[in-house]
């Protein structure tokens, strides 16, 4: 009895991630050039429709994932904090393009160094800006990370070492980038 | 040929930096042209006078406003060249009947950076002197809602000053390193 309940919650669970992974709603949040790849991913050339992810929402209550697109300032950065906080469980964010992974060249007074630092991301797709088909390997790991029924949560967790610690929060340094993937690994 | 398109004034009469020149002769510093590319340096009291004059009078009748921006000298040039001010406001005028331009600098120095504002006679003046209130700190006397135009209020400092840190940074929320 106990194993069969086991083989259907499973098997429902399969099926939950299935159909999540195909039926995804995306709230594209777009603030700056990444949004023109965005878009000729989205158009018919490249077809993210083929993904289940053709439909984006403008409504962060009825998305599902949140596609951060463009580079975020300071003074944006409460703006995609409470769109983040508007969206319904289970939710997935996607950083597209190398200014919302690590703050890409800017380094000033203006910009979040990486939106990993305001909320929790699943996908980072780097790219100045990603091609599409960059985009759709993302995309397709965001799939499979929906199928297993996984999620960040944290900004940074010191036990799975998920999210980005505050030592690397700063400017991005290749020294600091380096010493931080070798503490993840070890 | 109609009549409606202005002509190019004859040769002959004189630029408008001559103009100026000849009628604040005590208020200008400085003057430089190239090629019809025409500045002068003014004594930040006097920029009030000047503007009007450029603005009202028939012959100059500089009714645009192109840009309002500004220059810190500090560690000019490595620090090899020192100044005896620190800011420089820069103004560019074009008139679009007389297809002629302007260029005007106003020296400010650190102490009190302070120069009268132009939104009464140019409305075109009143973001761009708030937008240089807010990244160099210049204060525009008279202006009627002097305050930060890009910057949140909650921002320290000027971002565009030289001695402002270029990666210190102010979130308003996350990590505040």
């Amino acid at each position: 009895m106990n194993e069969a309940s086991n083989f259907f919650t499973s098997k429902l669970k399969d099926a939950l991630g299935w159909a999540r992974k195909f039926s995804i709603f995306q709230y594209p949040f777009v603030t700056a050039c990444c949004g023109m790849e965005y878009m000729s991913t989205a158009a018919s050339h490249y077809d993210i429709d083929r993904f289940g992810a053709g439909f984006p929402r403008f409504s962060p209550r009825q998305s599902d994932v949140l596609f951060v697109v463009g580079t975020i300032s300071q003074k944006m950065a409460p703006v995609l904090k409470t769109v983040h906080d508007q969206m319904c469980d289970p939710k997935w964010v996607v950083a597209f393009g190398v200014c919302t992974c690590t703050g890409g060249f800017y380094d000033n007074y203006a910009t979040v160094m990486g939106i990993d630092t305001i909320i929790p991301v699943d996908i980072y797709i780097p790219g100045c800006p990603p091609r599409p088909e960059n985009v759709i390997d993302g995309l397709m790991k965001l799939q499979d990370k929906i199928q297993k029924g996984e999620q960040s949560r944290t900004l940074y967790d010191p036990n799975t070492k998920i999210g980005r610690p505050a030592e690397v929060q700063g400017a991005y340094t290749v020294e600091g980038h380096i010493k931080h993937i070798e503490s993840r690994s070890s | 040929m109609t009549d409606n398109i202005s002509v190019p004034k004859p040769a002959g009469l004189l630029t408008p930096l001559q103009r100026i020149q000849e009628k604040f002769p005590a208020l200008i510093k400085e003057t430089h042209a190239f090629r019809g590319d025409e500045t002068a340096v003014i004594q930040a009291a006097g920029l009030a006078e000047v503007a009007a004059f450029l603005k009202e009078s028939p012959e100059l009748d500089f009714n645009f406003l192109m840009d309002l921006s500004a220059v810190d000298y500090l560690f000019y040039a490595g620090g090899r060249i020192q100044k005896e001010f620190r800011f420089e406001v820069v103004y560019h005028f074009y008139s679009l009947k007389f297809n002629h331009r302007i260029r005007i600098k106003v020296p400010l120095d650190e102490k009190n950076p302070e120069v009268d504002s132009l939104t009464g006679l140019w409305s075109a003046a009143n973001w761009y002197e708030r937008e240089v209130w807010d990244m160099f700190g210049i204060r525009f006397k008279g202006h009627p809602n002097l305050k930060r135009i890009l910057m949140y209020e909650e921002f320290q400092g000027h971002p565009l000053r030289k001695d402002y840190p270029y990666n210190k940074r102010q979130p308003l929320i996350g990590p505040k390193t």
